[in-house]
């Protein structure tokens, strides 16, 4: 699922009207842009309220709306009435943390980039977020949660200098090291018959903890989006009354996005008022943001995995590579099963790989992958434990006529992904975006948007660059009425999938969408 | 002052730990919570402790908040008893509402316990109060929690209240959380048994019912074995009415991890329901699931062959079970047929004599010759059911072939497992057989190129001396063994040592002193010090078994002799060897 809200479109042929909205982690003019800070993955959780991306240096980063929550139950209803003077999502930075390191495989004299191949959010707990990430080879499963910070004083005994309050107990100390070097030992060991002063449980006492104060702005410290600078990074682009996410990212080629030093001069900032010790027993609210890697599901992928998804029944998820599909059930990271393997026995067999793979998202024994051949197939786990059979295929046939050298490659879909009903499935090859595939219906696609025709004279010049292997992911709107894709030079573009919409958008990722 | 045998110093430290830094020292002194609960009393730990921990149960190791769940389950004593023990209440529920699952049972669990010791009076005033505000949390964390809990809150209830508690638990059966469903489901009966029997036919088994029919694959799982701990606490007649029906659904479900847990469960899936409405309608599920599309439900279907068979009559297990058995026989998958050879001989007392020669034998001589090591070995190690049946003389000439292939298996684990049934196979086809087929190869492995292999060879004949008795055991095995003390190889001749000292208890006193010791003796004097050290070692192991007066003229002198040896370790043993003597003698 995306995560783009998409708020009450009163009618699907009108065509949206697009404003620039933010751009977070922007780049002074004539700054090189640094590898490690392009974006490599994105994805909105399940609200719409919280974004997370992933870079090529392993962090994830993750921003979350202004306003939402606090009149949350009411949005509906200020949506339902048509209110001229809705307010625009805004998002701002929340937390970053840095969730793959590069490693080395010696076994297999392997270099892992700690490049963030994909995220996904999971289900919220306790006021916590939890996502998965992953690089090529692992998987780790992480907790965002606020914790307030505290300091702990007044303990009973200060191991540097025992004085004070505890002195009672220093008291007792000293003897018994002296008598028998009872200090190694553990606590039990003492005698019996060793008297204590009377009343001496009474100087027994618990830590006490002083909250350290994080000063207003330090706690709210997120960067407001500047406004003035060239518009060239991560940026969420902003309808009068619709979100959409685009999704220009892929090659880094193309549109470079990237999130940057804010990020610390933020952090700085909050160390500073962290650290900074307050009075005994304050009590305040103020909170900071700690991200804990709860789980790491290593170890169980050959090549290079291309896709997380989590299953509807909120215990298990697959992750893909090339080759095949794992399951995992989300609590147990020491094994994970097989479902899906395409590997033939010989390797020189091989003809085409796993390129993306989603979990449906509402029956949790559906799964769809797609592979480089250009299909997309259907599985249902319920009929077996290796699906090596799928339940349905789903293939879009070039006109026969029309088969050259690059029929192939350019067939090879990079990224498909669920309607949220989960009816229809959306795919995007080199040319197109197939958009909606019907899984009740699979003689070819329901609709089919040409995203990249005016290449086609031009394959054999993109074939020699390589850039004809270039992947594009795709998104659906919410509400499934529009459906987006990125391309080249900047650009992403937004189509109408509702039955008789002819609304095709091409947007330009700058200030001024409607170049 | 309550108990003053615990001293100051170590209660304030492990308070301070409380909250270390390192997680070590925290976990250590959540685990030694009752010690400081103890030092304060009752009336502190009330007032202080326990909030303490209330408000500083957000640690962010699991293992420090499982353990302080476990550690609160058996506080009651330490806050003044039954009376007090709701103030254990409110760091609980936290602990109820944590992400992690293994936390949140062990809370549910220390809860349970709790509860079940409280007066009635404090159960309404705080532990339902507890339930229902975890029933109606916020996160889903806190509301899986509460399924395992309405049990121990029910009975205590007030007639108004137990309504409300029973719509609740409705509530959280359809809640929109799969992960609620899973806990509603794996808990109900746990509800169902505490519940009044009116309530529980018609509403318990309306909630469970639905779930049975749920969209989840997984709840549908959990399901299954409901059926089981439902159908107990129901009349036979209710249950044949409403849980068989469920269970032959389920044994056709389109998942085939539904129809897994059906075979998996099936034992007591037919307890449940009763041997009658098992021979009329469990038989049809059952031979569908042995012929599954998918080969795990067929592995659990043929594990359960011979307990599906022992409630049925030979007549229907001959003519609805055994074709389905020929067929799992000729398996595809290895796994089925290995599954099916482990229980296969169990059925030969359910189908009698005749019918065991006649339809069983000949799968069985077929699994024999299967290309899989582990059916083999399966089949091997049920060889004492079979004979009950059948008798030695035909099961022999058969069994002989596939022994020796297993014996001579490429793959060391496989002949390791056969090793461990000789004793077995030895006793069950006799002394005679064995001295013609299968001494020799015991002789083989001994020589094995594998240590492990060596090592259970040595220790299978051990296990046969022990089976045949000593005068056996110097005709066809000791001459062979110390024959073998020559061999060019030093690991074999350590092999032998191996032999002689778990040999020597079974062969008594003498036969050691006339035959294995002067080959250890001898042994001190060879060239290699990993043989001259083991001889220490077996030395001393025989030290027990002979007479005193041995030890004294031959043990020690050849002990004394390679506690000069220039190799360390040989000095070391016999240095061991020789305290070993010693410390025999202060203590005779």
């Amino acid at each position: 699922m995306n995560g783009a809200e998409v708020k009450g479109v009163e009618s699907p042929a009108e065509p949206l009207e697009w404003r620039f909205s933010q751009v977070f982690g922007e780049r002074s003019a004539g700054e090189e842009v640094q590898e490690v800070d392009i974006i490599s993955a994105i994805e909105f959780d399940k609200t719409g309220d919280h974004l997370a991306t992933g870079d090529r240096g392993g962090r994830v980063v993750l921003f979350e709306r202004t306003d939402k929550r606090d009149h949350g139950g009411y949005r509906r209803d200020l949506e339902m009435m048509d209110n001229p003077v809705r307010t625009h999502p805004e998002f701002r930075y929340k937390t970053e943390f840095q969730s793959h390191e590069p490693e080395f495989d010696y076994l297999k004299s392997l270099e892992i980039e700690e490049k963030i191949n994909k995220i996904r959010w999971c289900q919220t707990a306790n006021n916590a977020l939890f996502l998965l990430s992953t690089n090529d080879k692992t998987i780790k499963f992480w907790k965002i949660q606020e914790k307030k910070v505290k300091k702990i004083c007044d303990m009973n005994i200060d191991p540097s200098k025992a004085t004070g309050n505890c002195n009672p107990a220093c008291s007792i100390v000293k003897p018994h090291v002296t008598n028998g070097g009872c200090a190694d030992r553990s606590y039990g060991c003492l005698s019996k018959d060793f008297a204590l002063p009377a009343g001496s449980f009474a100087a027994l006492h618990f830590p006490t903890f002083i909250l350290s104060c994080l000063s207003k702005e330090g706690k709210k410290g997120y960067l407001r989006h500047h406004v003035v600078g060239i518009f060239q990074h991560a940026f969420i682009a902003l309808i009068a009354k619709d979100v959409l996410i685009s999704d220009t990212k892929s090659s880094e080629c193309i549109s470079k996005m990237l999130i940057k030093e804010y990020l610390f001069k933020v952090s700085a900032r909050i160390d500073s008022y962290g650290t900074e010790k307050v009075q005994q027993m304050v009590h305040s609210n103020e909170t900071s943001l700690s991200a804990r890697c709860r789980r790491i599901y290593a170890h169980a992928h050959d090549y290079h995995i291309n896709s997380i998804s989590n299953n509807s029944d909120g215990e298990t998820f697959i992750s893909a590579d090339d080759l095949r599909i794992n399951l995992w059930n989300l609590e147990i990271s020491n094994q994970s099963f097989n479902i899906v393997d395409v590997k033939p026995t010989n390797m020189e067999d091989l003809t085409e790989v796993i390129t993306s793979a989603e979990f449906h998202p509402t029956h949790c024994n559906m799964l769809a992958y797609s592979s480089s051949k250009g299909s997309i197939r259907l599985i249902d786990l319920r009929q077996s434990a290796l699906c090596d059979s799928h339940a349905k295929l789903f293939e879009g046939m070039e006109a026969p006529n029309s088969k050259s050298f690059f029929t192939e490659i350019i067939a090879s879909i990079s990224d498909i992904k669920f309607g949220k009903d989960g009816r229809y499935i959306l795919s995007r090859d080199y040319m197109n975006l197939k958009a909606l595939w019907d899984i009740n219906m699979d003689s070819g696609p329901v609709a089919t948007f040409p995203v990249h025709e005016y290449l086609r004279p031009k394959l054999c010049d993109l074939y020699e660059n390589d850039s004809i292997f270039d992947k594009f992911e795709c998104c659906l709107s919410g509400d499934g009425t529009r459906v987006a894709t990125g391309s080249y030079s900047n650009l992403f573009r937004v189509f109408g999938c509702t039955a008789g919409s002819t609304e095709a958008t091409t947007l330009e990722a700058s200030k001024n969408p409607m170049s | 002052m309550a108990t003053v045998d615990e001293p100051l110093y170590p209660i304030a430290a492990l308070i301070n730990e409380l909250k270390n830094a390192d997680v070590q020292l925290r976990l250590n002194s959540t685990r030694r919570l009752s010690t400081i609960a103890r030092a304060l009393g009752e009336e502190r730990t009330r007032n202080e402790l326990i909030p303490f921990l209330s408000e500083n149960n957000d640690d962010d190791d699991d293992d420090v908040l499982l353990a302080m769940a476990e550690e609160l389950g058996v506080f009651v004593p330490y806050v003044g008893g039954q009376e007090h023990a709701h103030v254990l209440l409110p760091p609980l529920e936290t602990l109820c509402t944590v992400e992690e699952t293994c936390v949140r049972d062990k809370a549910v669990e220390s809860l349970c316990r709790i509860g079940s010791q409280m007066k009635e009076n404090d159960m309404i005033n705080w532990f339902i109060p507890l339930v229902k505000r975890l029933a109606a949390g916020e996160w889903f964390s806190a509301r899986v929690s509460a399924c395992g809990l309405f049990h121990i809150a029910y009975p205590s209830a007030p007639e108004m209240l137990k309504m409300e508690l029973q719509a609740m638990y409705s509530q959280l059966c359809q809640d929109d959380m799969p992960m609620v469903r899973r806990s509603a489901v794996s808990s109900l009966w746990k509800f169902a048994a505490i519940v009044e029997p009116a309530h529980l036919k018609n509403n318990i088994m309306t909630m469970f019912e639905n779930l049975t029919q749920d969209d989840q694959d997984s709840i549908r799982l959990l399901a299954v074995e409901g059926c089981a701990t439902l159908g107990k606490l129901l009349e036979p007649q209710e249950c044949i009415e409403r849980i068989l029906p469920v269970i032959v659904s389920f044994s056709q479900d389109r998942s085939w991890r539904v129809r897994y847990m059906v075979a998996d469960q099936l034992s007591e899936l037919c307890q449940a329901v009763g041997p009658e409405p098992t021979r009329m309608d469990l038989v049809p599920a059952y031979t569908r699931l042995l012929r599954d599309n998918e080969a795990e439900v067929r592995v659990a279907a043929a594990g359960k062959v011979t307990k599906f068979c022992q409630i049925l009559n030979p007549e229907l297990a001959i003519q609805h079970i055994l074709p389905c058995v020929k067929e799992l026989s000729l398996d595809s998958s290895q796994h089925v047929r290995s599954a099916l050879a482990s229980v296969l001989m169990g059925m030969a007392p359910v189908l009698g004599k005749d019918a065991t020669i006649a339809q069983l034998l000949p799968i069985f001589l077929f699994l024999l010759k299967d290309d899989f090591p582990d059916v083999r070995l399966n089949i091997i190690s049920k060889l004492d059911q079979a004979n009950e049946v059948i008798g030695t003389d035909l099961l022999s000439q058969s069994v002989l072939p596939a022994i020796v292939e297993l014996a001579e298996d490429r793959n060391w684990r496989v002949r390791l497992a056969i090793i461990e049934y000789l004793p077995l196979l030895a006793s069950q086809l006799g002394v005679k057989f064995f001295d013609d087929n299968l001494a020799a190869l015991c002789m083989q492995w001994l020589q094995d190129q594998v240590y492990s292999i060596r090592d259970a060879a040595a220790n299978n004949l051990k296990r046969l001396a022990e089976e045949f008795g000593p005068d056996w055991a110097m005709q066809h095995i000791i001459p062979q063994v110390l024959e073998m003390i020559d061999n060019a190889h030093y690991l074999y001749r350590m092999t032998v040592l191996r032999a002689i000292s778990l040999l020597a208890p079974a062969m008594g006193p003498d036969i050691t002193c006339s035959k294995l010791l002067p080959v250890v003796i001898s042994a001190s004097n060879d060239r290699v010090p990993n043989v001259k050290f083991n001889v220490a070692k077996v030395l001393q192991s025989l030290i027990p078994i002979v007479d005193h007066s041995v030890v004294e003229n031959t043990i020690r002198p050849c002990l004394v002799e390679l506690n000069e040896d220039p190799d360390v370790d040989v000095r070391f043993s016999a240095n061991q060897a020789i305290q070993g003597i010693d410390h025999l003698m202060i203590s005779s």
